[in-house]
């Protein structure tokens, strides 16, 4: 009796492996994002974004069956992203690679898709030169300098021309004040005092004071989305800045979507610039929200995240149907390049040259609506390309 | 200059009323318990949890978080941190960093890997004139709270009866329980005491720390840094440590930002370097 059970034991486990191999017709994406530790929301994110496109499409991309490979790095983990990438590409034989939550996991594989020329769309990190870190790379998020400039021109078209800037301590904090500055100051404007905080950083009081004591008419922010900028807009209504004529602006991660009920009334009349709001005015948005919630509930807000993730799935989709299904490295690159979409957010492009996107960034302001605080969209810059790129 | 002076102090006691149980379990005890932080989140997600589900008010709310990080801490005590009392210090830490990732991982099953929101009640919201400046109310509430709570440990360790048997069974465990001192228990309710006042300053943090589940990992260094500047052991030992590392930290910001954050640390290797023991050890209590 043992044997012959234990027969069938195996040859179940040689046709769960065959199975793979039988459905070769199917398009293989490796999907790299972080689904565990302080993170995790990126990759829980992700994964809706990406249900959401396939569900749209009959689970296709380009008329073929979609198979998505999730991995998780934990977090920012250069090391792992490269480890998982060659797993994909040479074991599991994937057509497309994305997710990409982290610029470093970004960079990481960039020689790897390179080398074996996986098309690769960038879902969320957003370091301006990652696109030219290989040929095989396109982006479907933002980048820093692309959000923080339009904000810089914004302040200076209504009449703010002198502003100081308090941004985190790393890459992307540094991305933010070098474009601010830049189109700040060619647009006339003044810097006049700026400063860096740390990332671990559990008390805003000494910056904010020292804002207040230099008086100037305008602040402008950057931290990455999570605990920082909650910590530091309580500090900023405590002191009663608004009150001391200070206006203050940001960039969107301050008023992430998936952080806002947690934020709560400190975002108050928040300027921000950013590229997606869960409140945008559109039929392909209002539709996207719609099924996002009936999908996943009202406890997860769609977030940027989930929109890049579902428009990188409309990107393969688009550049397959392109190709007519062919998933060749040069065949699809040249399929994303000016690839336009009706995304969530407004309309999209794939740059012709750079690869990275193109899009329109919104200039909202923090208000509570229908009982929830969201960014309602006041003006837009149309047609923004990464000014780090277009100097160049 | 003033007002710098009381944005640090009120800071200091922040760290004080969350590093002040650490001082009872690592100094008093000579327990090396690096999950300190994991009982300040306790604490901090039982108030954060009851004011949004529940809508219990802040205040109660504090109550619940000293009650309900007393009890996760008497049940490890039992159940953990028992048999560990005379084991080599790296044992400890092991178990201890240890809980530290177990609950860091179910604090993200259960509650999810972002924040907690909270809001500060209206009567601790915005801003006092006192002594020509404007301070913020919640911070003047943190100073009151830290004040109040060194009032009642010098009392309770130093008046009680409860203080003199604590006092003797850290001294010298066989003689005191030749005495008939219960050590065991002692050192139960000691333990108990030192998890609830984590508890309750995980609670008073939520106004100024973001709530979640890396909680105990990403502020440990700043417990760690008050209990041996101020030397493990004593009360005044940490709070005045609380104190200076606050108004260090602060003022730092403050005047030098580009250094700033990194003033605590160089302010702690001198202190060591100088008072080895830390600022007032154990005789000084």
């Amino acid at each position: 009796m043992k044997a012959p059970r234990f027969l069938a034991a195996l040859s179940l486990i040689g046709m769960a492996c065959a199975a793979p191999a039988l459905a070769n017709d199917a398009v293989r994406v490796g999907m790299i994002a972080t689904y565990s530790g302080p993170y995790a929301d990126y990759g829980r994110q992700f994964d809706a974004g990406v249900a959401l496109y396939l569900k749209e499409s009959g689970g296709l991309l380009g008329g073929r069956k979609a198979e998505i490979i999730r991995k998780d790095t934990g977090g920012p983990a250069p090391d792992a992203s490269k480890r998982i990438a060659q797993e994909l590409i040479v074991r599991d034989k994937v057509q497309f690679l994305t997710g990409l939550d982290f610029s470093p996991n970004a960079y990481a594989i960039a020689p790897l898709v390179t080398q074996a020329k996986i098309p690769t769309l960038v879902m969320n990190a957003s370091s301006s030169a990652i696109t030219t870190s290989s040929p095989y790379i396109a982006r479907v998020s933002f980048t820093v300098q692309q959000v923080s400039d339009p904000m810089a021109r914004w302040m200076l078209r209504n009449g703010i021309n002198e502003a100081y800037t308090v941004v985190a301590d790393y890459a992307s904090g540094t991305d933010a004040h070098g474009a601010f500055e830049k189109a700040f100051t060619a647009g006339g404007g003044r810097i006049v005092g700026s400063v860096r905080t740390p990332m671990n950083n559990p008390d805003f009081s000494a910056y904010v004071q020292r804002i207040k004591d230099a008086k100037p008419k305008a602040v402008f922010f950057f931290f990455p989305s999570g605990v920082m900028p909650p910590a530091f807009l309580k500090v900023w209504k405590e002191r009663g800045m608004a009150e001391a004529g200070i206006q203050l602006f940001a960039t969107g991660e301050a008023t992430d979507d998936s952080y806002m009920d947690v934020t709560g009334d400190v975002a108050k009349d928040l300027m921000t610039s950013h590229h997606y709001s869960y409140d945008h005015a559109s039929a392909k948005n209002r539709k996207f929200v719609a099924d996002f919630e009936k999908e996943f509930g009202t406890k997860m807000r769609p977030s940027y995240f989930a929109v890049a993730a579902y428009d990188a799935m409309a990107a393969m989709d688009q550049a397959l149907k392109k190709t007519g299904g062919n998933a060749g490295g040069d065949a699809v690159m040249a399929a994303l390049k000016g690839l336009q979409l009706e995304s969530p957010r407004g309309p999209i492009e794939i740059d012709a040259q750079t690869r990275d996107i193109v899009q329109t960034v919104y200039i909202r302001k923090a208000e509570l609506k229908n009982g929830k605080w969201v960014n309602v969209e006041i003006d837009k810059v149309e047609r923004v390309k990464d000014p780090a790129k277009e100097s160049k | 200059m003033g007002i710098v002076l009381f944005d640090g102090v009120a800071y200091g006691m922040l760290l004080f009323l969350i590093a002040v149980g650490l001082s009872i379990t690592l100094g008093l005890m000579n327990f090396v318990n690096l999950a300190h932080g994991a009982f300040a989140m306790a604490g901090g997600y039982a108030a954060a949890v009851a004011m949004n589900r529940y809508g219990w008010s802040f205040f109660p709310a504090l109550a619940l978080s000293f009650v309900v990080a007393a009890l996760v801490g008497g049940l490890l005590e039992l159940l953990l941190y028992r048999r560990l009392y005379r084991s080599h210090p790296l044992d400890q830490v092991l178990l201890s960093i240890g809980l530290v990732f177990v609950s860091i991982a179910s604090f993200t099953y259960f509650f999810g890997p972002s924040m907690q929101p909270f809001t500060l009640p209206p009567l601790l919201t915005g801003q006092v004139a006192l002594a020509g400046m404007e301070v913020g109310r919640y911070r003047l509430f943190l100073v009151v709270c830290g004040v109040v709570v060194l009032g009642g440990l010098l009392l309770l360790l130093n008046k009680t009866r409860f203080g003199a048997m604590v006092r003797a069974a850290v001294d010298n465990q066989r003689v005191a329980r030749g005495t008939g001192i219960p050590v065991q228990r002692l050192f139960f309710a000691t333990f108990v005491l030192g998890c609830g006042l984590a508890g309750l300053g995980g609670a008073l943090s939520l106004g100024m720390l973001g709530l979640e589940p890396t909680f105990p990992l990403k502020y440990l260094v700043l417990f760690l840094i008050v209990v041996c500047v101020g030397g493990a052991g004593t009360v005044v030992g940490p709070f005045v440590a609380a104190l200076v590392v606050g108004v260090v930290d602060v003022a730092g910001k403050y005047y030098l930002p580009e250094a700033g954050a990194f003033l605590i640390y160089v302010f702690m290797v001198v202190t060591l370097l100088l008072r080895p023991h830390g600022l007032i050890p154990r005789k000084g209590l």
